[in-house]
C-alpha cells in the first residue's frame, strides 16, 4: 500500500518560492496539484488521527473551555429569565428602533450559519475537493449558529410562549399566519434551513459514526455510536445510494442557502423605510453572509487545527483558500456599500439621501466607521500571499470581519430606524446591560454546543478525506494520481 | 442485501449465512468484485471504508431510483405549500392586507420554494435510508472481528448463503483464488 506524502510532489524551493514549513502545500505551481492532506498518511492513520480525538480521555483544557462557555450560557439563560419575567423593557428597544439588538443578533448569527452549507453544498457541486477537511465542522458551526439565531426572533416577539403563532397551526382564535408577509417567509426559510442543514450534517456523519462505533472501547460509547450510525456496514450498494442522496442534498441545499439570507433581507427590503427599501439587499446579504461565515470558520479552524493536531488535514492551503473567499466576498460587500450610496444620490429621494448621509456623518458614524474599516479595508491584506498564509494576520482579519459584520447589521437596523420621516419621532438607541449580556451569552450557547461536538463527534469527515487520498483510486487507470492527491 | 433475521431461539443451531473475504487495497477489491460478478453471484456485496470509484461497474450495481423519490418529495412539497397558503389565506380565513390580492402566486413563492426543498430533502434522506433498509441494528457480520475494520482500512467481499449458486466449498475456493488476506465463514 502506498502512503500519501508530499515528498514526491514538486519541490517549491527550486522555483525560488518561499517555504512555509515542512508540510507546505500552499505553493503555486500549475504543473503539479498540491496534496490535500500532508504528512505521511494512509487509511489507518487518517482513522486513528480523527477518532482518537473522541476516544481518548477528556483533556483538562476541554473542561476549562467548557466551564467558561457554560458560564456564558448561564448568563444567556439569566437574560432570558429577566426578559420573560419583566418584559421587553429590559432591552434598549424603543419606539423608532423597535428591532434593536435582537434582530441585529439574529441576522448576524444566521449570516454566520451560511458558510457551512456553502462549503458542504456549493463547493461539493463545484468539485472543490479541499472542502472535505473543513466541511464537517463548518456544518456543525452552521447548525449551532442557526440555533443561536433562532432564539432571538422567538424572544423578540415579547411573549415567547406565544411563538407558536408564527406557525400555521390551527389555534383557539381561528386565525392563520399572513402568508404575504416576509416575516412569515422567514419562519419557513430559517426552519427549512435548520432542518436541511441538520440532515445534511447527520447524513454526512453516518459512516464516521460507524467508524467510531467499531473503534470505541466503552459500552456507553458503543451503544450510542451504534444507535446513531444506524447499522451502517459500508456496503457498496449502500454507498451507491448514499452518494446519490448526498449529491441531491447538495443540489437542494445550494438554492436553499442562497434563498435563506435573501428572505432575511426581504424583512428589510419589502418595507418602505429609506435605507432598507432597496433591491440590492438579497445579493448583498448573501455575499455578506458568506463573508462573515468564512471569517468564523477561519476563527474556529485555526485554533482547532492547533489544539487537536489536525494540521495535516486542515492545511495552510485550506486556510489560504478560505482567505481568498473572504477577500472575494469582502470586495462584493464593499461594492454593495458603495452602490447603496450611489443609488441614494441617484434616486433623487430626499429621505433616502438623508439616511445615507446620516450613516457616515450622523450620531452613529463610529459604528459605520467600524463596519467599513473591518469589512472593506481589513480583508485587503489578503491580496498578499504572505498575509493569506500568516496565522496571526489571518486571525486578525477574521476577528475584524466578525466584529465588522455584527456592526453592519447594527448600522442597517439602527441608523435607518432612529431617524425616519418625521423628526419629531426621532430617538437614539442605547443598548442596556441585558442587551449586551445577551449578545455575549449567545456566544456561550454557540461555544458550548461546539465544544460538545469537538469532544464527541468526528471533527473531520473521515471517509471523505480517505476518498481524496491517492491510494483511494485504482492505480491501473489513473496513473497521474500517484503523485499528488487532488482530483 | 438481505442476511438472516435475528435468531430468537438460543438453542437453534448456528448455520453459515455468508462467507467473507478480506482485502487491503482498492485495486484488490475491484479485481475481486469483477471475478465474483463474472462467476454469476447475485446475492453478494462489498464493504468499504469509503465509496470506491468504479466499484458500481465492477459489481454491476444498477442506478438507484432515489432521484424519483426526491422528485416525488419535491412535487408534494410544492403542491402542499401552495395548498397551505391558499387554504389558510384565501379560503378558510381570507383577510385583506394593504389592498393586496387575496391570493397571488408571487407573494407565495418563497414559502412554496421552502416547502419544496424541505420535502425533497426528506425524500433524499429518508428515501436513501429506506432503500438501504437502515436503521438496522442486528447484523451477523458484526460478530466477525475482522469486519470491524471495514469502517477503517479494510475491504471485504461478502457472498450470502441465500445466493442460488452458493456452495460452501466452491465459494470458499473462489474467494481464496482472489488472494485475500483471509476468508471466513459467518455464522448466525
Amino acid at each position: 500500500m502506498t502512503t500519501l506524502t508530499s515528498d514526491n510532489a514538486h519541490n517549491p524551493v527550486a522555483d525560488g518560492e518561499k517555504v512555509l514549513g515542512p508540510n507546505d502545500n500552499a505553493y503555486q505551481d500549475p504543473t503539479h496539484r498540491a496534496p490535500l492532506v500532508v504528512g505521511k498518511h494512509n487509511f489507518t492513520t487518517i482513522t486513528e488521527t480523527v477518532t482518537d480525538l473522541n476516544l481518548r480521555k477528556t483533556p483538562k483544557a476541554w473542561y476549562v473551555a467548557f466551564a467558561i462557555s457554560n458560564c456564558l450560557l448561564l448568563m444567556f439563560l439569566y437574560c432570558i429569565y429577566e426578559l420573560i419575567t419583566k418584559g421587553v423593557g429590559v432591552w434598549g428597544n424603543n419606539n423608532p428602533v423597535a428591532w434593536g439588538f435582537p434582530i441585529v443578533n439574529f441576522v448576524f448569527w444566521v449570516g454566520i450559519g451560511h458558510a457551512g452549507t456553502l462549503i458542504s453544498a456549493i463547493l461539493f457541486l463545484f468539485r472543490q475537493n479541499w472542502r472535505t477537511s473543513i466541511n464537517r465542522f463548518a456544518e456543525a458551526m452552521t447548525i449551532f449558529a442557526v440555533c443561536c439565531a433562532g432564539a432571538f426572533p422567538a424572544l423578540h416577539v415579547g411573549r415567547p410562549w406565544l411563538a407558536y403563532w408564527l406557525f400555521p397551526i390551527p389555534n383557539q382564535m381561528g386565525m392563520w399566519p399572513q402568508f404575504r408577509s416576509p416575516l412569515l417567509w422567514d419562519v419557513f426559510a430559517v426552519n427549512t434551513y435548520a432542518t436541511v442543514s441538520l440532515l445534511f450534517w447527520y447524513v454526512g456523519m453516518i459512516p464516521d459514526l460507524a467508524t467510531l462505533r467499531d473503534r470505541c472501547k466503552n459500552k456507553i460509547g458503543q451503544f450510542l455510536y451504534g444507535l446513531f450510525s444506524l447499522g451502517w456496514t459500508g456496503s457498496s450498494r449502500h454507498w451507491h445510494r448514499y452518494e446519490k442522496a448526498y449529491l441531491l442534498l447538495a443540489a437542494l441545499a445550494t438554492p436553499l442557502v442562497l434563498s435563506v439570507h435573501s428572505v432575511v433581507s426581504f424583512d428589510f427590503a419589502t418595507s418602505q423605510l429609506p435605507g432598507w427599501h432597496t433591491t440590492i439587499f438579497p445579493p448583498y446579504f448573501v455575499a455578506g453572509a458568506v463573508f462573515g461565515g468564512f471569517a468564523m470558520v477561519v476563527t474556529l479552524a485555526v485554533p482547532a487545527r492547533q489544539w487537536f493536531g489536525l494540521k495535516d488535514f486542515i492545511t495552510m492551503r485550506h486556510l489560504e483558500n478560505m482567505n481568498k473567499i473572504i477577500l472575494a466576498t469582502g470586495m462584493i460587500v464593499g461594492y454593495a456599500y458603495t452602490t447603496e450610496f450611489f443609488m441614494a444620490w441617484y434616486s433623487g429621494h430626499h429621505y433616502e439621501q438623508f439616511t445615507f448621509l446620516n450613516r457616515p456623518f450622523g450620531p452613529y458614524s463610529w459604528a459605520f466607521a467600524v463596519m467599513f474599516c473591518c469589512n472593506v479595508f481589513a480583508p485587503q491584506l489578503f491580496w498578499f500571499k504572505k498575509c493569506r498564509t500568516s496565522i496571526p494576520i489571518m486571525m486578525f482579519v477574521a476577528m475584524c470581519v466578525n466584529v465588522g459584520m455584527w456592526f453592519e447589521r447594527f448600522v442597517i437596523v439602527t441608523t435607518s430606524l432612529h431617524r425616519d420621516f418625521l423628526p419629531s419621532s426621532w430617538d437614539m438607541f442605547v443598548p442596556t446591560k441585558i442587551d449586551i449580556m445577551m449578545l455575549i451569552g449567545s456566544f456561550g450557547l454557540f461555544f458550548t454546543l461546539f465544544l460538545l461536538f469537538c469532544r464527541f463527534l468526528p471533527m473531520v469527515a473521515i471517509s471523505e478525506v480517505k476518498n481524496v487520498t491517492p491510494q483511494a483510486h485504482a492505480h491501473h487507470d489513473h496513473d497521474e494520481h500517484h503523485e499528488g492527491g487532488q482530483h | 442485501m438481505v442476511l438472516g433475521m435475528p435468531t430468537k431461539n438460543p438453542d437453534a443451531q448456528s448455520k453459515v449465512v455468508a462467507i467473507i473475504a478480506e482485502f487491503d487495497s482498492v485495486d484488490a477489491i475491484l479485481a475481486a468484485s469483477e471475478k465474483v460478478r463474472d462467476a454469476g453471484y447475485t446475492k453478494w456485496d462489498t464493504h468499504t471504508p469509503f465509496p470506491v470509484h468504479g466499484i458500481d461497474d465492477a459489481m454491476g450495481i444498477k442506478p438507484t431510483i432515489l432521484p424519483w423519490l426526491v422528485l416525488g418529495g419535491g412535487i408534494t412539497g410544492c403542491l402542499g405549500g401552495l395548498a397551505l397558503a391558499w387554504y389558510t389565506n384565501a379560503f378558510e380565513y381570507p383577510f385583506l392586507t394593504s389592498g393586496k390580492p387575496q391570493f397571488s402566486l408571487p407573494a407565495n413563492i418563497p414559502v412554496i420554494f421552502e416547502t419544496t426543498v424541505l420535502l425533497s430533502a426528506f425524500g433524499a434522506v429518508f428515501g436513501m435510508l429506506g432503500l438501504n433498509r437502515l436503521p438496522w441494528h442486528y447484523n451477523p457480520l458484526f460478530k466477525k472481528k475482522s469486519f470491524s475494520r471495514v469502517t477503517n482500512d479494510r475491504f471485504v467481499v461478502v457472498i450470502e448463503a441465500t445466493d442460488p449458486i452458493f456452495d460452501v466449498q466452491r465459494t470458499t475456493d473462489l474467494l481464496n483464488s482472489l488472494t485475500p488476506i483471509c476468508v471466513e465463514e459467518v455464522e448466525d
